[in-house]
């Protein structure tokens, strides 16, 4: 037992490469499952422009001032708040992947809310080219502004309720520091029955005053209820969003485009790989090409074989999904090109894997090794790391067919954006991937 | 004790440089330029630095068994590849294309989850053989392995293996079969029935060149022996021949012992 320990511990010595990727791989999934997977940091980074003036940033609420900065206090909690000088660059930084989200507070935010005649509206802008991130800032902002709705209704409702009150019952009123005596209806009803019994009882006007008298009890009974329905109505800000860029697809069928595209990505790239390892492992790779198929002509079966079997059992996922998600199966021709061009990428890569193993085993290692953190890198959110690194990573992901396969099944599935783009895209790296393979075949038939 | 090779049939060192390796007549020489049914010129291979093949010319003519025998290292596997049209040399020419020579790796070159008759037959078709299912029936037959055809290989023993392995390796039905150390891993029953099956091809007419550590098999079987170290072609001549020029050379020491005479023959050339 001892010397085998020996003899392990001398071979792991001797395959520092081994040695390191047992070590780092583990800590780079994890690191890249968090940041997938969180769905952004805790305080999102969102760009804010305030366009009020300086001069108009308080209100006044029965009597009360109160500063509409301070009142945006709770959401600056809620984000990381990158400030800013103009709408246009907060909209640039959100174009940018800078910042997940922009909030804009116009210029006419605390006229309206003094007013009152009609609720304020700030902007929010999102990148919906990810629905996961662009959900995710709809629903910061959707909670912020809905708590800050919350305060100012409640405000505006004792400030209303306390009018109702002075015109109900009566009282001392000040404004613009002189004060007031509001008789109120309830002292008016009084006034008014002592007055009505002073006259006579056949009077015209003894009449006249018994339905004043009427209106007034029924006015302050009335205003009673008022605090209620006060309390019920009322949204004085209102949000209005803007998508940028990307479709609006809904996210369950997101959902079911990552799915489809990781299951695309695995089955095609183990296939692919797996295959051409196996010539390999089988030592048939020389006798195959000493003129009985040409190398070429190899990878092309190789490549058919794993896109067309991963193709069918995508499409046979999606409709199964279809019956838990609705999807529009009038675009069936565009999820057989998605998924066809996006296969035929990845089988281009499986086989660059493949050209690099010379078993079966260790070829499907491989493939789960490059292309788990491939993913998790493409599902990355902007926002989530800073500028110059997402940079790297949007760069990474556009080497590799996960992030536009991607792209591709969500245009394919709904209507999210042109899925021209995105099959140029994974041609391009059908290609690359293929010239690559063909290449690393030069060196499969030496010793 | 070997046999002298057969009328006509000979396998000669470089031509170019008939210094660098001995070999039995001038008579062979010329007859091996008229008949030759496979002839290799100036082969020379390099793997970076280091020159695992230099300079060697051969010829081989029809129904000849021809040996290659060397150190580990020697270049003969280099050699049978190059030959087969696996690797390409760096310089030098082989008179057959790879689809006229019919070739048997050293590890068994099918599909382990195929049947023996799915194997046949899918090289069969590969091969693009007039009719797949006649031939895949006669090598069923010449290999003996017909009530084993729907076992999958790798479920059969490594001598049967090998045995369907040699079976692809003869589908098209070539006048040339390279093989690569054939009976390496196998046990003496087994390497005997690959060497009666290898015998009977070259009875009929095939010319079988087979690369071997087993100096015994090469002094058993072959007519011809090549000896090859560190690259270089040294010897090509019968097994008698070689242990003639040991015999030469330093007495009568390893006469009658063909692998002492090997050994020795390696060691006067500083190997």
């Amino acid at each position: 037992m001892r010397w085998l320990l020996l003899k392990d511990l001398r071979i792991l010595r001797r395959s520092p490469l081994l040695v390191g990727l047992l070590v780092l791989y583990p800590v780079v999934i994890a690191t890249l499952i968090g940041f997938a997977l969180s769905r952004g940091p805790d305080k999102p980074q969102v760009a804010f422009v305030s366009e009020v003036p300086e001069s108009a940033q308080e209100i006044e609420l029965g009597g009360e001032r109160i500063d509409v900065a301070q009142e945006a206090g709770p959401l600056f909690r809620a984000i990381d708040p990158v400030r800013v000088k103009t709408r246009e660059e907060a909209i640039s930084k959100v174009r940018s992947g800078d910042v997940l989200g922009a909030v804009v507070v116009p210029e006419d935010t605390t006229r309206k809310l003094q007013a009152g005649l009609e609720p304020a509206e700030i902007e929010v802008f999102y990148n919906a080219e990810d629905p996961v991130k662009a959900s995710f800032v709809r629903d910061t902002i959707k909670s912020q502004v809905a708590d800050a709705n919350t305060a100012l209704t409640e405000r505006y409702a004792k400030v209303a309720l306390t009018f109702l009150d002075l015109i109900a019952t009566g009282g001392n009123y000040s404004f613009f520091g002189r004060d007031f005596e509001v008789l109120g209806l309830q002292r008016s009803e009084q006034i008014l029955s002592e007055a009505q019994r002073g006259l006579e009882t056949r009077s015209p006007a003894r009449e006249q005053v018994a339905s004043v008298i009427e209106f007034a009890r029924l006015a302050r009974e009335n205003l009673d209820l008022s605090d209620d329905v006060l309390a019920s109505v009322g949204t004085p800000i209102r949000v209005k969003q803007t998508q940028l860029e990307g479709g609006s697809t809904p996210l369950s069928s997101f959902a079911v485009a990552i799915a489809i595209s990781v299951s695309l990505m695995f089955i095609t790239l183990l296939l692919a790989a797996g295959a051409l390892a196996l010539e390999r492992e089988e030592n048939a790779f020389p006798r195959l090409v000493r003129g009985l198929v040409s190398r070429t002509g190899l990878l092309v079966e190789k490549a058919g074989l794993a896109a067309v079997c991963s193709m069918v059992v995508v499409l046979l996922m999606l409709a199964g999904l279809g019956l838990f998600v609705d999807l529009e199966w009038g675009r069936f021709p565009l999820w057989v090109a998605a998924a066809g061009m996006g296969a035929l990428a990845f089988a281009s890569m499986g086989l660059a894997v493949g050209t690099l193993t010379r078993e079966v085993r260790a070829a499907s290692l491989l493939c789960v090794m490059v292309s788990l953190p491939l993913t998790f890198l493409a599902l990355v959110p902007s926002g989530s790391v800073a500028p110059l690194l997402y940079d790297v990573v949007r760069v990474v992901s556009a080497l590799f067919p996960f992030k536009p396969t991607l792209s591709a099944m969500e245009s394919a599935l709904n209507d999210s954006g042109g899925i021209g783009v995105p099959l140029v895209h994974l041609a391009a790296l059908f290609l690359a991937f293929g010239v690559a393979s063909r290449l690393g075949l030069r060196r499969f038939a030496q010793r | 004790m070997s046999l002298p090779p057969p009328g006509g049939a000979t396998v000669q060192p470089a031509m170019s440089d008939p210094a660098t390796a001995e070999h039995s007549t001038s008579e062979h020489k010329r007859e091996a330029s008229a008949a030759a049914v496979l002839r290799a010129e100036g082969l020379t291979k390099r793997y970076g630095d280091r020159e695992a093949l230099r300079d060697i010319s051969l010829s081989a003519e029809r129904g000849e068994l021809v040996a290659i025998i060397g150190p580990n290292g020697a270049g003969k596997t280099t050699l049978l590849s190059i030959l087969a049209g696996i690797q390409q040399p760096d310089s030098g020419s082989v008179s057959r294309a790879p689809r006229e020579i019919g070739w048997v790796p050293q590890q068994a070159a099918v599909y382990g989850k195929l049947t023996v008759k799915e194997n046949l037959e899918l090289f069969a078709r590969l091969e693009k053989v007039d009719d797949p299912a006649a031939t895949v029936d006669r090598m069923l037959d010449l290999t003996s392995l017909r009530d084993r055809a729907d076992d999958q290989v790798g479920e059969l023993s490594g001598g049967n293996r090998q045995r369907v392995n040699i079976a692809v390796g003869l589908l098209g039905d070539q006048s040339v079969l390279l093989l690569d150390e054939p009976s390496a891993a196998l046990d003496p029953r087994q390497r005997e029935r690959v060497w009666e099956f290898v015998l009977s091809l070259a009875e009929a007419g095939t010319t079988v060149v087979y690369s071997t550590h087993n100096v015994q098999e090469a002094e058993r079987h072959a007519q011809r022996v090549l000896v090859l170290a560190d690259g270089e072609l040294l010897f090509s001549g019968s097994p008698r021949e070689l242990e003639d020029t040991v015999e030469r050379e330093r007495g009568a020491a390893g006469r009658g012992d063909f692998e002492a005479a090997f050994v020795a023959f390696l060691r006067q050339r500083g190997h």
